[in-house]
């Protein structure tokens, strides 16, 4: 029986996509759960890069990096398969996670926490990127086709957190008008098995959520 | 699995060069079409319309972006000889990690200490000597990233080495000093013919680098 270990905290939405991928897979696993502020010696030993959330550990040995552990998962356990078995959509497959990470998931964080000008540039910039994810749903349920795969999984954020960000800084960026196809995915994913049970209480996120957003919006000249 | 396969490309670029380090590994025919960055082909706005950047590979019409990826690609397309990752999931795992590594910690780090200058550039040269450092640390003793044989990492890092001296002249810093292991490991990798017949000569990459500073730093 393999030991596998994942190191989370209740909100981390990079650790969550490891939740989902193993709960989808059905693998069982041990959970500890990590105070950021006061990390354990465990997690400095086996992410000392990084010192960060996720870590899976399995039979001992750590890998760390959200989308790296998916990767790890799917070629491990291979039932419910995350990304697809030709090498051109598995390579598309990695460029929309990548994208997703380096550029979406900062334009809309930048939305949340800027201000005055600042912020209607970042809305330019956020809502050109969910333009291009947008225009990757066509003719699709779920990133991966039918099922939820492993680009649902790295986008999975975006049915959860705009929406509290929207409820905190009054921005709605993911509206069904401009965005019909993201917002029939936001439901479709949102609220499928497996992943809607996982959710972290919203009300906690907006506690959390307020609280940074406070922390940004009191400075100075907003950078 | 044959079929046209075409670069675009650019020859100082470290990702391109990862890209072509892979294609002659593997012994694969392609065009290269050299892109002009301040006059990118339609061809380029085309293939990669997110993010306009090269190197794109096309393959039977088809790009696939990001050079890591397009590595990875190249190694799953044609993997009858020359294997790029590892066969098991974990190093494999750990191949890809020291691969994100370069690009997370290396490469940014690397492009301060080009395109900065004053507290900014000692800052970005402290940070891409303890990269460096990081990186030897993780090579240990052994003779390449990837164990007793050239692989993904590798080849990740290697391309960095072409843009070394213009690093120590712009950034006045001696890597052999600092990471001598480093030096070592790539004169090694230097041998492979399908690296030295890929990368460009660093003092050609340190007079295009030294005419690109000026478009960062006024001076």
């Amino acid at each position: 029986m393999a030991e596998l270990k994942l190191f989370r905290t209740w909100s981390s939405t990079f650790a969550l996509r490891v939740v989902w991928a193993l709960n989808l897979k059905g693998i069982q696993y041990d959970t500890i759960f990590e105070d950021l502020s006061n990390k354990s010696s465990l997690l400095l030993q086996y992410n000392p890069i990084y010192k960060k959330v996720p870590v899976l550990v399995h039979n001992g040995k750590p890998l760390v990096e959200s989308l790296l552990i998916l990767e790890y998962i799917d070629e491990t356990w291979k039932q419910t398969p995350l990304l697809p078995e030709d090498p051109s959509e598995r390579a598309t497959a990695r460029f929309w996670a990548k994208f997703g990470d380096d550029k979406v998931l900062l334009s809309v964080w930048n939305v949340f926490i800027k201000q005055g000008k600042d912020k209607e540039e970042a809305i330019v910039t956020a809502q050109e990127n969910l333009g291009f994810v947008e225009r990757q749903l066509t003719g699709k349920k779920f990133f991966n086709g039918e099922t939820i795969g492993f680009v649902d999984l790295a986008f999975g954020w975006l049915a959860n957190l705009p929406s509290v960000w929207e409820e905190i800084c009054g921005v709605t960026l993911i509206d069904h008008e401009k965005f019909p196809m993201l917002s029939e995915w936001i439901q479709n994913f949102a609220g499928a098995p497996i992943i809607k049970e996982s959710w972290p209480p919203r009300d906690k996120l907006i506690t959390k959520y307020q609280a940074l957003h406070e922390v940004y919006t009191s400075k100075e000249a907003p950078k | 699995m044959a079929g046209e396969v075409v670069l675009l490309d650019f020859w100082p670029s470290m990702f391109a060069m990862r890209v072509r380090i892979a294609l002659a590994e593997k012994g694969i025919r392609y065009e290269s079409k050299e892109e002009d960055l301040s006059n990118k082909s339609p061809l380029l706005l085309e293939m990669n319309p997110i993010n306009k950047q090269i190197p794109v590979l096309i393959h039977n019409g088809k790009p696939v972006c990001e050079s890591l990826i397009i590595v990875q690609y190249i190694d799953e397309v044609w993997n009858d000889k020359s294997p790029l990752l590892p066969s098991d999931p974990y190093q494999r795992a750990q191949a890809r990690f020291w691969a994100d590594f370069v690009d997370n910690k290396v490469s940014g780090a690397a492009k301060k200490v080009w395109s900065t200058k004053g507290e900014e550039q000692e800052a970005g040269k402290k940070e891409f000597l303890e990269a460096l450092k990081t990186m030897e640390g993780e090579l240990g003793d052994k003779p390449y990233f990837g164990g007793e044989t050239f692989g993904y990492v590798d080849l990740s890092f290697i391309t960095f080495y072409s843009w070394f001296h213009a690093y120590e002249v712009l950034g006045n810093i001696n890597i052999e000093a600092e990471c001598p292991k480093i030096i070592t490991w790539a004169k090694r990798c230097m041998q492979k013919e399908a690296v030295a017949k890929t990368l460009p000569d660093q003092k050609k990459v340190y007079e295009f680098v030294v005419q690109l500073r000026k478009m960062f730093v006024s001076e």
